[in-house]
């Protein structure tokens, strides 16, 4: 399903990339979402969102208001910066660290979500989840993502699933979130555009 | 980056990026009570060739809090006659399969030779070259008069910062010198003459004879160590008129700013540079400067090494 | 064919008219245009720059007791690649040159060799301690012939003993060659002391403790009424006493190295020790001093302070390496370079400093002498359009610490006769 591209905001070329999500459907997903943890957890005040950064943290502020606003309950939302407890860090050059932020409530006991724009091999999860070790042991983890790409590398699953999105390894994924890009939208480029 | 040898290689970019770089390790170690995988299976060597209980115990708990393993060569003499030369002792590193070698040497240049002439894969961190320079040090510093005066910010535009003391031995004070004055900071040098190095016309800094005539425009004061052979030596005449015209005690350090803050580089000639009492004292952020210069320490092991080796 | 008899055709002398010029046991026989080879052989000359071959007044052969870094022999093949003819041979050796018996030894090594003419220095003092008197009369009469003593590698400093060696060598009208540095002034020196010591940390080598030296040096000279002749010049001040002394008609000479009119002290920031050297590298306005000096005279002459080193000593830390640099074979080039944009510098003005200027200071009779009838055939032929690369292992020293490896210098040295002999040929040693 191919789609016209939004003016102005994408720089990538015509060819060879599809826009599979527009605002609406990145929104409606959301709320979708909300409901279902809304209905899996039944004590949502327990519940903390951890954004991964970077898009995984504004999808969970977003995740967390609609389910605030569902249940009446405010629910704390924090970053988890996965960098330094990945798996790969030797493949490429040393990244820049991004923000971890645990909330005053801390992560013990408590229904810790996960939340991340893209599922793909599963290792930002599996570091996700040595990273929340060291903050404390939370009763549950679970994982919410926008997007599930398939090419899982490890026995990682997420519980709740925005879109899945067969795709071939040559592709490549592309969430953008309004908050960093200025657009919400879910592109997928095609091999001679992933660089 | 693959090497830190000197603070001149450093952009005011790069310098911010180690900062907040520490900054996040910090936080993500609770103060460094934590653990972190990121450097497993990577070793660091710490190659000291002068006695430095001090440094070479913060560059060690760096490493380990990294997961990194660590090794220790303490070496002794130089290259001619004592000792094995600093190549062989290269060669064989790099044989052991180091990844980063943090060298402490009495030799101006040593860490550049270890770094660029060819006898090691690994990257190289400068802790301190005779008298050149000290990166770490100052980004320690940096990183303290951050936090005090500065937090958050990109930026030591509208900062005074005074260095005192012996500059002319100090590779504190030139690591500090020019790292200062990249970020912006307004650097203005105090000391005898005979401790001054010729020809700082041309450095980015101020140079004054008469500590007490700045006092009031500094934001930080840092103090450097006089060491015992300069004052046996034809520097000047006694410690005592060293202390009365160049350190820092009560009465001067009241005619400091309010928010001023005073720092040392350590270890302290208590009552010669410093009083006790001022190195004790409410503004005093020394024992802060050792702490930070950890995190710092921690921040550059993981850019340097934390990733793939890069291309020198 | 006779002997040590060439047609040198085609040259130019001093690069000026072309000329043919013919040798003849070893001697220069005839000068001028379309001269008859007979039976001689030819060498096509055309476009090369021939001269008298140069004499380096400083350098160091290390042996006796260096071996491992340069011998006579090695030494010598280095020089007369370079386009010399003779050497004068410093006594810093070990044991010092500080007695006949060593000098002649010496000498003797220098003459089996054949490749050069070693003129053995001798020492000031006994050991080079700067303490007593060695025994110059013995030196300079013994078969070494010694007329230039130094202490190099290290200062007269005590003012009384440096006036009493200026006096005595009167007598056989020797000369003093003073390595001016006040130890005082420059203990532990690594580096130029200047901006960039102070930013590099390295212990700094005042311009003031030559200058001082030379100062006092010079008015001792002049109340004594003896020759001086001054070491290794590298400042600007240090040219502005000569000149003043000059001027004042006391009879100092001078010479500088290579290195110094093309180097400068910003190298030392790379901390690679093959630029550590005694006196340092200094500033720009250092070397442009002493280009302008060289040009006019100030400095009499060029002299490189070959100063071999094996390669442990400097492939090391600055701090601990050895200073000295290399220098033989790439004066020429060096010098050329070095001097290609002052004016009042042509190869005439080349071959004073580096053949007739040093000559006449060392007393070297047959040496300097200009390309004309009767005189020896000490000759260099130079192409002045052939650039060559510097490649530290193709040297003919035993050691490779040359500053200049991977530089290009613009010009060759393509053939040299000694006494005649066709000894390099095509830049290659002969044989």
């Amino acid at each position: 399903m191919t789609k016209p591209l939004s003016a102005g905001t994408t720089p990538h070329s015509e060819t060879g990339s599809r826009v599979v999500a527009d605002p609406d459907d990145i929104s409606r997903a959301l709320r979708r979402l909300a409901h279902q943890v809304v209905e899996n957890v039944k004590d949502v005040s327990n519940v903390v969102m951890m954004g991964i950064p970077t898009r995984g943290v504004p999808l969970a502020a977003r995740l967390a208001k609609n389910i605030s606003e569902i249940e009446g309950v405010s629910i704390p939302v924090g970053s988890l910066d996965v960098t330094l407890f990945r798996d790969d860090l030797r493949m490429r050059p040393s990244k820049a660290l991004e923000h971890t932020h645990i909330p005053s409530v801390g992560i013990n006991g408590k229904i810790v979500i996960l939340v991340d724009d893209v599922l793909f091999s599963g290792r930002t999860i599996r570091a996700a989840l040595d990273a929340l070790n060291e903050y404390g042991r939370p009763a549950v983890v679970q994982l919410a993502v926008l997007v599930d790409r398939g090419h899982r590398e490890l026995p990682i699953r997420a519980d709740y699933v925005g879109k899945n999105l067969p795709t071939s390894l040559s592709e490549k994924v592309l969430v953008q979130i309004s908050e960093i890009d200025s657009i919400d939208q879910v592109v997928i480029l095609s091999g001679e555009d992933s660089t | 980056m693959k090497h830190l040898i000197s603070v001149q290689d450093l952009r005011r970019v790069d310098t911010f990026h180690i900062l907040d770089t520490a900054l996040e390790l910090d936080r993500v170690t609770n103060g460094g009570n934590k653990l972190l995988p990121t450097l497993r299976g990577r070793t660091v060597v710490n190659l000291f060739y002068e006695d430095s209980t001090r440094t070479r115990i913060s560059f060690e708990r760096a490493a380990k809090r990294l997961s990194a393993d660590v090794i220790h060569f303490s070496a002794k003499g130089s290259s001619v006659s004592k000792g094995e030369s600093l190549k062989d002792t290269a060669l064989t590193l790099n044989a052991m399969g180091a990844d980063m070698i943090v060298v402490r040497h009495s030799s101006p240049g040593a860490a550049h030779r270890l770094a660029h002439a060819g006898w090691l894969d690994a990257s190289v961190l400068n802790a301190g070259d005779g008298r050149h320079e000290h990166p770490t040090q100052a980004l320690g510093d940096a990183f303290t008069i951050r936090a005090h005066l500065r937090p958050g910010a990109m930026d030591f535009d509208g900062l005074t910062i005074g260095i005192v003391g012996d500059v002319l031995h100090s590779r504190v004070a030139r690591s500090n010198i020019f790292l200062l004055a990249s970020l912006g900071a307004r650097v203005v040098v105090i000391g005898p003459p005979t401790l001054l190095p010729v020809g700082m016309a041309g450095w980015p800094c101020e140079v004054g004879y008469s500590l007490d005539a700045r006092l009031p425009e500094l934001d930080a004061i840092m103090m450097l160590r006089v060491q015992q052979e300069r004052m046996n030596g034809t520097f000047f005449p006694s410690e005592l008129e060293y202390s009365r015209s160049f350190g820092l005690n009560r009465a001067r350090a009241q005619v400091l700013p309010e928010h001023a803050i005073v720092m040392h580089p350590g270890p302290m000639n208590r009552g010669i540079e410093i009083t006790a009492e001022v190195a004790d004292g409410p503004r005093s952020v020394i024992t802060e400067q050792v702490a930070n210069g950890l995190k710092v320490r921690m921040a550059c092991m993981y850019l340097l090494i934390g990733g793939e080796a890069s291309a020198a | 064919m006779p002997l040590n008899s060439y047609l040198i055709r085609g040259s130019q002398p001093y690069g000026e008219n072309e000329q043919d010029i013919r040798i003849v046991d070893g001697f220069i026989s005839e000068i001028g245009l379309d001269v008859e080879p007979g039976n001689l052989h030819v060498i096509e000359a055309s476009g090369s720059v021939s001269l008298p071959s140069f004499v380096d007044l400083h350098t160091h052969l290390r042996e006796p007791g260096r071996e491992d870094a340069e011998t006579i022999a090695s030494g010598s093949r280095a020089a007369t690649l370079g386009g010399f003819s003779a050497v004068f041979a410093m006594a810093n050796t070990s044991p010092v040159a500080d007695t006949a018996g060593v000098v002649e030894q010496v000498w003797r090594i220098g003459r089996a060799t054949g490749l050069v003419d070693v003129f053995p220095i001798g020492a000031v003092s006994v050991g080079l301690h700067g303490e007593s008197l060695a025994e110059l009369g013995a030196m300079a009469a013994s078969a070494a012939g010694v007329t230039v003593f130094s202490d190099d590698g290290h200062c007269v400093s005590d003012p009384l003993l440096m006036r009493r060696a200026l006096e005595y060598v009167k007598i056989f009208d020797g000369v003093i060659a003073q390595h001016a540095q006040d130890p005082r002034l420059t203990q532990g020196a690594q580096m130029n002391e200047g901006e960039l010591s102070g930013i590099l940390g390295l212990a700094g080598w005042p311009a003031v403790a030559e200058e001082a030296i030379i100062a006092r040096d010079v008015l001792l000279a002049s109340h004594v009424g003896s020759r001086l002749h001054v070491c290794h010049v590298s400042t600007a001040g240090s040219v502005a006493i000569l000149r003043w002394a000059k001027e004042m008609g006391i009879r100092v000479t001078a010479e500088v190295t290579p290195h110094h009119l093309l180097l400068t002290e910003d190298l030392v920031s790379t901390f690679d020790p093959v630029y550590k050297v005694n006196p340092p590298l200094r500033s720009r306005a250092d070397t442009l001093a002493l280009r302008a000096a060289l040009a006019d005279g100030t400095i009499d002459a060029v002299a490189t302070d070959h100063a071999p080193h094996p390669h442990e000593s400097k492939d090391c830390e600055w701090d601990s390496a050895s200073f000295g640099m290399l220098g033989l074979e790439t004066a020429l080039g060096v010098v050329v370079a070095a001097m290609s944009e002052t004016p009042q510098w042509n190869w005439r003005t080349l071959s004073d400093r580096m053949s007739s200027a040093p000559a006449k200071i060392g007393r070297a009779q047959n040496h300097g002498r200009p390309l004309a009838i009767g005189e020896p055939a000490h000759i260099v032929l130079i192409d002045p359009h052939q650039a060559r690369e510097v490649v530290a292992i193709e040297l003919a020293s035993l050691s490779g610490n040359t500053p200049y490896a991977g530089m290009t210098l613009p010009v060759s040295v393509t053939d040299v006769f000694f006494n005649g002999v066709h000894q390099v040929r095509g830049g290659e040693l002969v044989g």
